[in-house]
């Protein structure tokens, strides 16, 4: 009965029943497509993306007037092929991603479980560190950081991965400083249990949850920052394609030749739906109170 | 045996949530200066019948899904048909509610004068200078002393007696007929807990109201009812006179709940003679708080100069009130904390200043069980890992025998050996509890700690654990350093008592002669709080300095009409 006195937990379990499985099975279905994409991309893709033609400039999609023969998704305003440009740009927006997500969480969760467990002026430091990153608006320091060290690859998954850091260390500062109060710490210290042992069996576990959670929020917010930084020509460079910086150049072109934002606008919402899905059904798996008595 | 017609009716209430009935047909009467207890455990529906009433089951995920509440009185309402708007109306003014926790019922933000302010102004239309002095007249109703400064006070700033008391104005301020009181004591000290059911049971003379009080306790039962109904898995088992109850109950459910109570007198283990001491104090002093560089505040004393000795199989029970440092005794001597001063000496060695370290070996020869079964056990670790963790630590047991090893103690402490693939959500308070021992026992400790171990458990699930306890005890020789606040349970178990108060042991002994001889006037207070679960026919509640005291104060009620 205890856990169902946590709201939380009865609405995750209530849902848990009913239905939910059909989205998770669709978010599934999309992530295998969405990797296998971007995996298989120069076996799948028609064309080129970076080969221009100038005869068959800004041409519509499939099934539109003045439709260029192949070019499925129509083509941008160099002639080259919207698909194939999106099929590449979707290979590099996922790995900048998941590269910037991870490196996030590694620094992040290291430095809040620091801070969590040894507190005093460990705790200080990283926690003022957390404050300025956070008043500090992080677009000005990623281009003042591009600028300087030049725009490569590098430095770029670099960035985006220091641009999440800082949710990462409070959440889990939070969660290890309330875990710290639970009786079940005493316990285990009564046990015999050594402060690693502590950490990797008893903290650990508590702290998936969350952290999957901020995984999925950490990724979509990647996405939109790599596309912020390559539209202000400070991220991914031209002619190489990326999601974020499809839809920023296409921007230009809207009213006459939307098909050159829809495509990658459309793989971005698809992406950062099947992330945000598949996280939640992570998350539920991971979480043992929600089995049956 | 009431001639005028019941106040609030329930007839064949039925509850359920989701698909689970909770409450299948219950039905009783209460009538107008009557109080009658409602008494089960823990998933019997009692609650679920209280929240009923007001219908803020709805709230809780719950639904009324058959019967009828009717309250009576002057303008007769049936509650289940009523619109939203007639049950505020009779929400806090007709029927009124004490919860048990009087922390997490007052709203921390709001003084106390706003928060009874709120319930006037609802139901009364007063405001600012009227509603002000009538807060004050509800607060001395329930005798808090200076109730003019409370009013400007935040709940932090009060005792937790004085916050159930807040509640219990905000509950009366309407003068309501019906007055459901939730396990309103459960939460308290014996003596508080004594003080508020005196006032419960004088304002219930002073108003003429009903009361429902529910409760799992039979000793609170035997203070203030008039009439019992026993529930039981949502049915009720046994409906009657207090007197006849006690005196001779007709189902075996409540015979079964009798006997479980412990009563106080019912007789303690005899003395052992001549053990071996495994465990030694002496002179032990905690500390918190004042170490740090910045830290202003001064240190706390939490046991001063505590002495004690536990002989081989021998039970020595620790009581005292909350805040009396008892658990930070059992903590120190787990070296959970470490003393600020003074020995703590395990089966021949000085543990008290040993590092981390030195210090593991010992740990297996002492093991403690926790209060709250729930939040002693990791929630995402299986029982198999969690009972065998402590074996697994000092190395007592390979990886691939924790399965083989979790199966035997979990048959031990009498739970199915298939428990061990499951999780600490899927048990029971008194299972997990069970779980605890287990865990504990798994590396064959001499010593184990019982800190308020049954404390949180209904009283015949506290009855199988100490039972347990006690078998344990037989069969292997361990000793039990057995802390808790209910002096009935520790007569139970205890050779020995160690009575402590303000972090001193003030008194110390064999059980009955402690408890039939107190030499300390704060022994003799705690036990003249304890309810009795039997008839007394004369004795109301008790309270410490004697029932006079609040007697001679009959507070002129000014009602605000």
């Amino acid at each position: 009965m205890a856990s169902l006195a946590d709201p939380i937990l009865r609405r995750r379990k209530s849902r848990k029943g009913q239905g939910a499985d059909f989205i998770q099975k669709i978010a599934m279905v999309l992530a295998v497509l969405l990797v296998g994409a971007a995996i298989f991309a120069p076996l799948l893709t028609p064309f080129d993306p970076l080969q221009q033609s100038l005869l068959a400039r800004l041409r519509p999609p499939l099934g539109f007037e003045r439709y260029a023969a192949g070019h499925i998704a129509g083509t941008d305003e160099l002639g080259r092929d919207v698909l194939s440009r999106s099929l590449y740009g979707l290979r590099l927006t996922l790995a900048l991603a998941f590269a910037g997500a991870v490196i996030g969480l590694v620094i992040g969760g290291l430095l809040g479980l620091v801070a969590g467990l040894r507190r005093g002026w460990a705790e200080d430091v990283i926690m003022s560190l957390v404050d300025m990153q956070i008043a500090i608006p992080f677009t000005l320091v990623a281009l003042l950081v591009l600028a300087l060290m030049g725009s490569s690859l590098t430095v770029l998954i670099f960035v985006l991965g220091i641009a999440g850091w800082e949710q990462y260390a409070r959440i889990v500062r939070g969660e290890v400083r309330r875990i710290a109060a639970q009786p079940y710490l005493e316990a285990a210290r009564t046990a015999g249990a050594g402060p690693f042992y502590t950490a990797w069996r008893h903290v650990l576990p508590n702290l998936v949850s969350p952290l999957v959670v901020q995984f999925t929020l950490a990724l979509s917010n990647i996405v939109i920052l790599e596309s912020t930084l390559s539209f202000l020509g400070l991220g991914v460079q031209p002619p190489q394609p990326s999601l974020g910086s499809m839809v920023g150049l296409g921007r230009d072109y809207m009213p006459t030749a939307p098909w050159i934002v829809l495509t990658p606008a459309a793989l971005i919402v698809a992406l950062t739906f099947t992330v945000q899905i598949l996280g939640d059904w992570l998350r539920d798996r991971a979480d043992v109170r929600l089995r049956e008595r | 045996m009431l001639p005028d017609p019941p106040v609030l009716s329930v007839k064949d209430l039925r509850v359920a949530f989701g698909s689970v009935e909770a409450v299948h047909g219950l039905s009783f009467d209460i009538h107008r200066g009557e109080t009658l207890a409602l008494v089960g455990e823990s998933g019997s529906g009692k609650s679920a019948t209280a929240l009923s009433i007001l219908r803020l089951i709805e709230r809780e995920g719950g639904r009324i899904t058959g019967g009828s509440i009717r309250l009576g009185g002057e303008a007769p309402a049936e509650i289940t048909e009523l619109a939203p708007a007639a049950l505020r109306a009779i929400r806090g003014d007709r029927i009124a509610m004490v919860f048990q926790e009087p922390m997490t019922s007052l709203n921390p933000v709001m003084t106390i004068g706003a928060q009874l302010g709120e319930t006037i102004a609802l139901h009364r239309g007063l405001r600012g200078r009227a509603a002000r002095a009538a807060a004050c007249a509800a607060l001395e109703r329930v005798r808090i002393p200076e109730p003019d400064q409370r009013l400007g006070q935040y709940p932090h700033e009060l005792s937790g007696g004085l916050r159930q008391r807040v509640m219990i104005a905000m509950a009366l301020i309407c003068e309501p007929d019906v007055l459901i009181a939730d396990e309103p004591t459960t939460a308290l000290d014996v003596t508080t807990q004594a003080e508020i059911l005196a006032l419960i049971a004088g304002l219930q003379r002073d108003l003429g109201m009903a009361v429902l009080f529910i409760t799992h306790d039979l000793g609170v039962v035997s203070e203030i009812a008039d009439r019992v109904v026993v529930l039981k898995d949502g049915d009720l088992v046994e409906e009657g006179r207090k007197a006849d109850l006690f005196a001779a109950p007709k189902s075996d459910y409540a015979r079964e709940l009798l006997a479980a109570t412990p009563r106080l007198g019912d007789g303690s283990p005899a003395p052992l003679a001549g053990a071996e001491t495994v465990l030694e104090v002496r002179d032990v002093v905690t500390t918190y708080g004042g170490g740090g560089f910045f830290s202003r505040r001064a240190p706390v004393t939490a046991v001063r100069g505590v002495s004690l000795t536990l002989g081989r199989g021998e039970t020595l029970g620790l009581v005292g009130e909350s805040g009396c440092g008892k658990s930070s005794l059992a903590r120190t001597v787990m070296r959970l904390v470490d003393p600020a001063s003074g020995e703590i000496d395990l089966l021949g060695t000085r543990i008290d200043s040993l590092d981390a370290a030195a210090l593991k070996p010992h740990r297996a020869r002492i093991q403690m069980v926790f209060q709250d079964p729930y939040a002693a056990l990791n929630p995402r670790m299986a029982i198999r890992d969690l009972v065998t963790e402590p074996a697994y630590l000092h190395d007592m047991v390979a990886p691939a025998g924790r399965d083989a090893m979790a199966r035997d103690l979990l048959e031990r402490v009498g739970l199915p050996a298939d428990a061990a693939e499951r999780f600490p959500h899927q048990f029971s308070g008194g299972q997990r509890q069970r779980i605890c021992i287990a865990r504990a026992l798994s590396v064959r400790p001499q010593i184990i700690v019982a800190d308020e171990a049954v404390s949180a458990l209904d009283v015949s699930n506290a009855r199988r654990v100490t039972d347990l306890m006690a078998r344990i005890q037989r069969e292997e020789g361990v000793s039990f350093l057995f802390i808790s606040h209910d002096i009935a349970v520790v007569e139970r178990v205890s050779h020995r008592i160690a009575v402590m108060y303000k972090g001193e042991i003030v008194e110390q002994g064999e059980t009955s002669q402690v408890l039939h001889a107190p030499r300390h006037a704060y022994t003799r207070r705690l036990l003249a709080a304890v309810p009795r679960a039997d008839i007394a026919p004369t004795a109301g509640p008790q309270v410490p300095g004697g029932n006079n005291a609040l007697e001679g104060r009959r507070v002129p009620v000014v009602t605000p009409l």
